[in-house]
């Protein structure tokens, strides 16, 4: 995310903008990228995101070739390399890649001549999550300059974190982290943001409360001392919810965990956009492929 | 380097003259305006819609919904020119029953309008479909004609054809680009 | 017989141009003789070979990365004389036929002296202490898990006291797990942004300062193996001025590279303990300078080239260095060519009891010299060792190795 500059950010979500207008039709698909094909590489598991980009390869007319490495030759020990080449040579045009590891997506660049798309690599970044809520944020407020956005949760280890403060600040909004001291990123003075410890104290300041995911699957272990001390601290309750702006809105990149970083009737406020951002995430991610894609049988 | 100067073939007043001759044709063949949708595609099919559409207010007493259309995800050379800027597009009805009038600047290979009418069958299904421009410079690549036409342009194929239109351009006329040696 | 003309001889009186002959594994006089083999140094410096405290030569174990036979010739190749093999093989050198293995292995390959180590603990599992006693007597003196830190300090006094009794070393890679768990590189700005889990210098700062008050405790040598932070050089200095007997190591690609160039991603740019910081590079250069650390070792880590196809994260840990070693660190560190070779042989051989290593040259010392050329740039692009894996590939380099003889015997020249 922090390779686009403003001007190479707003051109995608121009783009967006019109495939938000294709995805309300009737026949919500155009023909665009009829004869391409598309092929997710998801080595580690997420299925909305994947969802997301197969529906938007589908509403762009692309075949779409799903590649699970659960059960494949990867768990035969075929490398990665060899396995992207693989596909490769099946014919495809774009790569939609996720992985467990920094920079994976990266060096399947690296190996295939098809361009790739960043789908999450580690806890490095989301480029395409980044491109959705700022499409949800300009669709909602018009514009992100100036708009207060503060981003709660285990920031260190996020990659939606990183590409989002790429994202927000390129357009120019301020955003501040707010997290334990465990989950703040190190070295935090290097990054363009404010930091808060404390959510109670800014959160009448905000006009967008974005929440991240708690991964409970990789346990509290030795960085919080439990998940009630965190909720207590940091989870958006109703009373939380309340000390809000009235025009303040509240994201979260899903899966939501109901009850613990958010409330359950807080999430299904109007002015909880979660469902938006899944809607837009189409968009964004067809505004992506639709650019690498235009122009690909050019000499 | 192959120098072009820039003849004008129609005027102002020409091009208003034309799109209220159409104007005139579509009421006429319509028997007024009833269940007629303008569609503009972008860029200058729209300011001409909208035209045509003001025309026809002026001696129906009816209004006229003019919608715009950008074809760019309908083209058939997508994978030879990479795509950024794209036009709106916007109905203001629902176009399934309706008699829909296209509306371009230019006729020529006829592609842009194959495009158009596969957008147009995404989007509802027309009780017809018929197409209206300010000029045919004739080379069709497709089976496709116009039913209104403002003006016919016989061109040669190393000609360029510019429309420019009050609303958009500050003037208003059509011009061919002859190249010469 | 071999002659070699228009030397700078390294002498225990300093640097002396002369011819110089080799007979019977000696060096036979410092003048010009009959000889069968002829080589013209061109004014080069002629050396004690090369001795490196830590390489990764695999075998048993993991012979497509590398096995002894290719390891000494990458190691001939880089000028050495002699390498200690670390003991993380399959399986590690915990006993006496293992380490006798290895150093068999050495001798029958005979391109250097192959000299292992063995392990501190049983299979390097850090439980139980490993056969000190058979090692010692199958001719270890350097005791050491590397790979891993041994990370119970009771543990780790026990050995401290049994090897001092017996005169051998503790060589500690030092990495605090809990403090670098997970850790892919330096901890700092850019792992931060990257979002890759870093190693902080303190996880080798603090174990280095628990042994060495372990060290002052139990009277043991210890030597810390490829010091990367500059608290640990502080740490080591601090140490020997209070008369400790501690002795430290750098490996070339500490003193050339910063963890800026992991923003690359490219494994060739992953080890352990990672590249760090601008500043910590400074204070390594200015110690092997000053002496506060003594050695260079190269700890040479080979990988098959398919075992790097794989993201930065998921790369295996170390690089190969053995080839490329003197000309990286004459590139670096601006050193005289005493000092030169004290760092890269002297020492070195002083760390680990080689008796017919590192000696300067005089009539009757051991033929194990190296012919090096401090001025000549070369470009490394490939590498004898079996695997490739190096971060200077590519990489212009100042110092070339233009012959090594082993016990009198060429094993390496790069003249055509």
């Amino acid at each position: 995310m922090a390779d686009l500059d403003r001007a190479g950010i707003e051109e995608l979500l121009d783009l967006a903008d019109h495939f938000t207008e294709v995805l309300e039709r009737d026949i919500p698909k155009v023909p665009a990228l009829r004869g391409a094909t598309v092929a997710t590489l998801f080595f580690e598991t997420s299925t909305r995101t994947r969802l997301s980009f197969e529906k938007a390869a589908k509403a762009l007319s692309a075949d779409v070739l799903n590649f699970n490495p659960s059960g494949s030759s990867l768990s035969k020990g075929e490398s990665l390399k060899d396995t992207v080449l693989t596909v490769q040579a099946m014919g495809v045009d774009v790569m939609v890649v996720r992985h467990q590891a920094v920079g994976a997506p990266a060096r399947v660049a690296s190996w295939v001549d098809c361009p790739v798309i960043n789908a999450g690599d580690g806890a490095h970044q989301h480029p395409t999550q980044a491109l959705l809520d700022a499409l949800t944020l300009r669709r909602r407020f018009g514009k992100l300059d100036g708009l207060r956005i503060a981003i709660v949760g285990d920031i260190r280890n996020s990659r939606v974190a990183r590409s989002n403060i790429d994202a927000f600040t390129a357009l120019g909004a301020g955003v501040t982290l707010v997290a334990p001291p465990t989950l703040l990123p190190l070295e935090v003075d290097s990054y363009p943001v404010a930091t808060s410890t404390d959510l109670d104290s800014i959160l009448g300041e905000l006009d967008v409360l974005y929440l991240l995911r708690v991964q409970l699957e990789r346990g509290s272990g030795p960085v919080l001392p439990s998940l009630p001390e965190y909720v207590a601290r940091f989870g958006l309750d109703r009373r939380r919810f309340g000390l809000l702006d009235k025009d303040a809105v509240v994201m979260h990149p899903g899966p939501m965990n109901r009850g613990i970083e958010i409330a359950t009737d807080v999430a299904d406020d109007p002015r909880a956009l979660i469902t938006e951002q899944v809607g837009n995430g189409v968009a964004a991610r067809m505004a992506v492929m639709f650019r690498l894609l235009s122009g690909r049988g050019q000499p | 380097m192959i120098q072009t100067t820039p003849v004008q073939v129609m005027d102002g007043a020409d091009v208003r003259r034309a799109i209220s001759r159409i104007a005139h044709e579509i009421s006429e063949r319509h028997h007024g305006a009833e269940n007629l949708v303008l569609i503009g595609i972008h860029t200058r099919g729209v300011p001409i819609a909208e035209g045509i559409a003001r025309a026809i207010s002026e001696f129906e007493d009816v209004h006229v919904p003019v919608g715009e259309l950008d074809v760019g995800f309908y083209r058939d050379d997508l994978d030879q020119r990479p795509t950024t800027r794209l036009g709106r597009t916007l109905l203001p009805v629902d176009v399934t029953n309706e008699i829909v009038v296209l509306v371009d600047d230019v006729l020529y290979t006829g592609r842009t309008i194959r495009a158009a009418l596969d957008a147009i069958s995404d989007l509802g299904r027309p009780a017809a479909v018929e197409l209206a421009v300010l000029v045919d410079r004739g080379h069709r690549q497709l089976p496709i004609r116009a039913d209104y036409v403002g003006k016919n342009l016989p061109t040669s194929l190393q000609e360029r054809v510019t429309v420019r239109v009050e609303a958009m351009d500050q003037e208003q006329g059509v011009w061919i680009e002859r190249p010469q040696p | 017989m071999i002659a070699i003309h228009n030397a700078r001889v390294l002498t225990p009186d300093g640097p002396l141009d002369t011819d110089l002959t080799l007979a019977d594994g000696k060096v036979h006089n410092l003048a010009a003789g009959e000889a069968t083999t002829h080589l013209d140094a061109g004014g080069a410096l002629v050396g004690p070979g090369f001795v490196d405290l830590h390489c990764h030569l695999r075998e048993p174990g993991f012979e497509w990365k590398e096995d002894i036979r290719s390891g000494a010739r990458a190691a001939a190749a880089g000028g050495y004389t002699a390498v200690v093999a670390m003991p993380n093989t399959s399986p590690a050198i915990d006993s006496g036929h293992l380490a006798r293995f290895v150093a068999d292995r050495g001798r029958e390959v005979g391109l250097v002296e192959v000299v292992p180590a063995g392990a501190i603990t049983m299979g390097r599992a850090g439980n139980a202490l490993a056969h000190l006693d058979e090692l010692f007597q199958a001719g270890v003196r350097l005791f050491t898990d590397d790979g891993d830190g041994v990370a119970d300090a009771g543990l780790l006094r026990h050995a401290m006291e049994y090897v001092a009794e017996r005169g051998g070393v503790i060589a500690q890679h030092a990495e605090d797990p809990g403090l670098a768990r997970g850790g892919h590189m330096h901890e700092g700005r850019i792992s931060s942004r990257l979002g890759i889990r870093g190693l902080p210098s303190l996880a080798e700062e603090v174990m280095v300062a628990r042994d060495l008050a372990l060290a002052a405790l139990t009277g043991v040598r210890y030597h810390v193996m490829h010091v990367s932070a500059r608290g640990t050089v502080d740490l080591v200095a601090n140490s020997k001025r209070s008369g400790l007997r501690v002795t430290a190591e750098v490996t070339p690609h500490h003193l050339s590279f910063d963890h800026s160039r992991v923003a690359t991603m490219e494994p060739d740019f992953k080890m352990y303990p990672p590249l760090r910081t601008e500043a910590d590079l400074a204070a390594l250069s200015q110690a092997l300078q000053e002496g506060t650390i003594d050695a260079v070792a190269t700890d040479h880590a080979p990988h098959a080239p398919y075992e790097c196809e794989v993201p930065f994260e998921e790369a295996p840990r170390g690089v190969i260095g053995l080839e490329t070693a003197a000309a990286a660190v004459n590139t670096a560190v601006e050193l005289a060519p005493m000092l030169f070779f004290e760092r890269m042989s002297v020492t070195p051989a002083l760390i680990c009891g080689l008796s017919s290593q590192g000696r300067w040259i005089e009539e009757g010392s051991p033929a194990n010299l190296v012919i090096f050329d401090p001025d000549i740039s070369w470009v490394p692009e490939t590498f004898l060792s079996k695997s490739q894996n190096s971060p200077f590939r590519g990489t212009k380099l100042r110092g070339k190795v233009l012959a090594t003889l082993f016990q009198g015997r060429l094993t390496h020249q790069a003249w055509s």
